[in-house]
């Protein structure tokens, strides 16, 4: 159990950002515990920058971008569907839970689905031990 | 100085910290005094604030001063939403010399304040943003935006009076409009109207003199009976390519005179334009006023192409306009900006089973009434039941059909409560039948709208306060027989109601556009979850989108009436026309680039871009990006292995300070002990 999980949350600035900004302006209260990073795609987040969020001691890694066919920059979203899955299967092998790296698509329109799923995988990786004792 | 993590904390930088109250917004649930306190003792930071409105003007004043004062090398705001007031911090900080990608926006209001109920929690999380900001802002560069030309000409998609007034508006100021229209003719669904509420105008006599501008005007190519198909570019440099569907009629040659529509054999249900009560020709305009008035062919209807006999409209034409022969025409345009102004759909009545629409034959939709009350429609203005000859004694008329209703939209759509006090004025002056009104609420708040259901209230309208259970021809005494009977509660008397009507008016909700979404894709925007075009600032910039030059005005953001769409229209194309006025217009900085010296020439970038902005060069054997082309989503960044490209302003570093700044307040505050993260 993990009292406070520590999560950062890479998000996409043209859906996912703007969805937390809608789950803001209708006041719907989710955990403190996410602290959001903008990046302009989730294309743009590469394996290595998970991977180095771990390292810093993160228990949690969210990677939140356009629903599929909604992405700003067309097809950005693509990658992400291809590369976090992979990335997923890697953690697995070197021993880090996999369901500690969550991707989904929220789109500017979804607040109430922003704060639903960062409730949802907060209190997922509360159930599961601090990342760093893991990996003692 | 490094820490024990090896990142670099660039203390040589100045940096200011500017904690926002929001009112009570921000303050009212982070102690902004105690963020700001301790924010003065992070690396770098030599000044830390709080203020109650950071974007206000003495907000703005605070950070210039500091900044020529105190020297600031880098600026961070914990405030609201970068959406909201980035572009305004960036520009105090341009004011006062620093460039604006040395600034750096912490989101305490919608990612905090406004999410968190615990005072202290979301003091503590504000501080990890604040932290998260400034770790992040001292590996920030100064960057130059790009300056590229603008081209003057637009393209606005959708002919209804949003898109023609935005058209009409662009044009008169001299520059170059392209007007795509779906249908044959421009008009819009306010071409279908009898009546325009408040003030009764003949709305044909209102839209006409428009729609024969926009037909006419030097500065407007009208595009009707054509889609947009794709579009590609930036704000300043669209291109676009457009489909002209076949006419099967030569414009250049078509006089309008109206005899191949008059020789036409094949008659055909107008479910368009006549919302399915009118019948028109195999070769027809949709109605008298059309602009233009060139005919189309229906491929699908007319019995030459079906059969492969009959021409009887090019045996008439005497100007031999008729070509069967004519192909889809693909056109290429060159647009600055664009403006969507698509419109709406009716409700489809049909999903209310319970109403009985298209089951009973005397229910009616709006638009269906609204033929009927037209003096041009197929009863030529006679309101009359679906026989075509009884005129009604008694009409019911439903507000809120699928809206304002769980099972299909929850919205209000605006319009129909005058709408409906619109045909329960014209049912009365015409037929002088009893008007029974069935609302939820009344909801008339515009420029003498509320007047105006007085008037129908003095008329002798009968309101019933409650929502419609049922609309049935079951019944159940001998007064109901052969009618309509409405069941719906009084929510007033406190009782049930069955009141028996000869015809019944559902005033339809509008929903937005069935391919709303692929449309949205095709420009680049968003949808909201009941797919109207979603605004920049649904407040403060509502005819803009997220895409820079591509607008949206009138109801394909939402229901409005004719006095808001035109409004938008105007709007819309007063935004262009201030981008237009600047003659070029700053691209976003943010562009990936590549570090000539470690690219081995793989070309997984190349692969990753979705704007073919990287080419590869073979005399050097490395890949080069084009920054003009480049959008700036670092989709090649995350592609490239060893790390030879990156993304300007959201480079590796500044990212990974970021991310380190915010863990290690979280660390802070749990003490972990700092050797185990080694």
């Amino acid at each position: 159990m993990t009292t406070e999980p520590k999560i950062i949350g890479f998000l996409c600035n043209w859906c996912s950002y703007r969805g937390a900004d809608g789950a803001g302006m209708a006041r719907l209260k989710y955990p403190p515990n996410i602290k959001i990073i903008r990046v302009p795609c989730s294309g743009r987040v590469s394996p290595e920058l998970v991977l180095r969020t771990f390292r810093e001691g993160a228990d949690g890694v969210m990677v939140l971008g356009c629903h599929i066919g909604d992405c700003h920059y067309s097809t950005g979203n693509h990658r992400t569907a291809k590369r976090m899955p992979l990335l997923k299967k890697l953690l697995e092998y070197t021993g880090i839970d996999s369901e500690r790296l969550y991707i989904n698509w929220v789109s500017a329109a979804e607040g109430e689905k922003f704060a639903s799923v960062i409730r949802d995988f907060t209190e997922k990786i509360s159930t599961l031990p601090p990342f760093r004792e893991t990996m003692k | 100085m490094k820490t024990k993590n090896g990142s670099r904390t660039e203390v040589q930088e100045k940096i200011g910290v500017y904690v926002c109250h929001c009112g009570s917004n921000i303050a009212g649930t982070v102690d902004v005094a105690d963020v700001a306190r301790w924010a003065a003792h992070l690396p770098g930071v030599v000044v830390s604030r709080d203020y109650k409105f950071m974007c206000s003007s003495p907000g703005q004043e605070l950070i210039g001063k500091d900044i020529k004062e105190l020297g600031l090398t880098r600026v961070v705001v914990a405030s609201c939403s970068p959406h909201l007031h980035e572009a305004t911090f960036r520009g105090a900080c341009e004011r006062a010399g620093l460039n604006p990608y040395l600034f750096e926006m912490a989101n305490i209001r919608e990612q905090d304040s406004w999410v968190t109920s615990d005072k202290a929690e979301a003091t503590k999380k504000a501080k990890a943003l604040v932290a998260a900001a400034v770790s992040r802002v001292a590996h920030q560069q100064p960057l130059e935006a790009l300056l590229v030309p603008i081209d003057a000409n637009v393209l606005v998609v959708g002919g209804g009076i949003a898109g023609i007034q935005a058209a009409l508006e662009i044009a008169d100021s001299g520059n170059h409009v392209y007007l795509v229209e779906r249908e044959p003719s421009i008009g819009g669904h306010m071409a279908q109207f009898d009546k325009t509420f408040p003030t009764l105008d003949c709305s044909a006599c209102i839209l006409t003199p428009k729609m024969v501008s926009a037909g006419n005007h030097k500065n407007i190519t009208l595009l009707t009976w054509s889609e947009v198909e794709k579009v590609e570019g930036y704000v300043g440099n669209f291109t676009v390519t457009i489909r002209k569907k076949a006419r099967f009629v030569d414009e250049a040659l078509c006089t309008g005179c109206g005899v191949c529509q008059e020789k036409c054999p094949k008659k055909v249900i107008d479910d368009v334009f006549e919302a399915g009560l009118g019948y028109r020709k195999a070769i027809y305009t949709p109605f008298p006023q059309a602009v233009p008035n060139y005919p189309v062919i229906d491929h699908d209807n007319c019995t030459y192409f079906q059969k492969g006999t009959c021409k009887a409209c090019e045996k008439f034409c005497a100007t031999g306009a008729i070509k069967f022969d004519q192909v889809d025409e693909i056109l290429t345009v060159k647009v600055g900006n664009i403006i969507l102004a698509t419109g709406y759909d009716l409700f489809d009545a049909r999903k209310v089973s319970n109403y009985g629409y298209a089951r009973l034959p005397n229910v009616f939709t709006s638009l269906e009434m609204e033929r009927l009350t037209n003096a041009s429609g197929p009863t030529g203005g006679k309101i009359v039941l679906r026989d075509g000859v009884t005129q009604p004694k008694s009409v019911g008329i439903i507000h809120c059909v699928g809206s304002r209703d769980r099972n299909y939209n929850n919205y209000c759509s605006v319009i129909c409560c005058m709408q409906s006090l619109k045909f329960a004025h014209l049912v009365h002056e015409r037929t002088g039948a009893t008007v029974y009104n069935f609302y939820i609420d009344i909801r008339t708040p515009f420029k003498a709208y509320d007047e105006f259901y007085q008037k129908v209230l003095e008329e002798g309208t009968l309101f019933v306060r409650g929502k419609v259970a049922e609309v049935t021809d079951a019944a159940r005494l001998p007064s109901e027989e052969g009618r309509l009977i409405i069941q719906a509660e009084d929510t007033l008397a406190g009782k049930q109601r069955r009141i028996p009507v000869d015809m019944v008016i559902l005033s339809s909700a509008l929903e937005a556009r069935a391919d709303s979404k692929e449309v949205a894709q095709k420009f680049g925007i968003s949808c909201s979850a009941d797919q109207w075009f979603i605004e920049k600032h649904p407040k403060l910039d509502p005819v803009a989108t997220m895409t820079d030059g591509v607008f949206i005005a009138g109801t394909c953001t939402g229901p409005k009436d004719i006095p808001a769409s035109v409004a938008q229209g105007a709007a819309a194309a007063a935004r262009v026309l201030s981008i237009i006025g600047q003659g070029q217009i700053q691209i976003e900085a943010a562009t990936a680039i590549v570090n000539e010296e470690t690219c081995v020439g793989c070309q997984q970038c190349i692969a990753s871009c979705p704007y073919q902005a990287i080419v590869y060069r073979e005399d050097k054997g490395k890949a080069y990006v084009n920054e003009a082309l480049c959008k700036g989503c670092g989709t090649c960044v995350g592609s490239c292995l060893p790390k030879c490209i990156s993304l300007k302003h959201f480079t590796d570093e500044q990212l990974v300070a970021e991310m380190i700044g915010a863990m290690h307040t979280m660390k802070e505050f749990e003490l972990i002990p700092m050797e185990v993260a080694a």
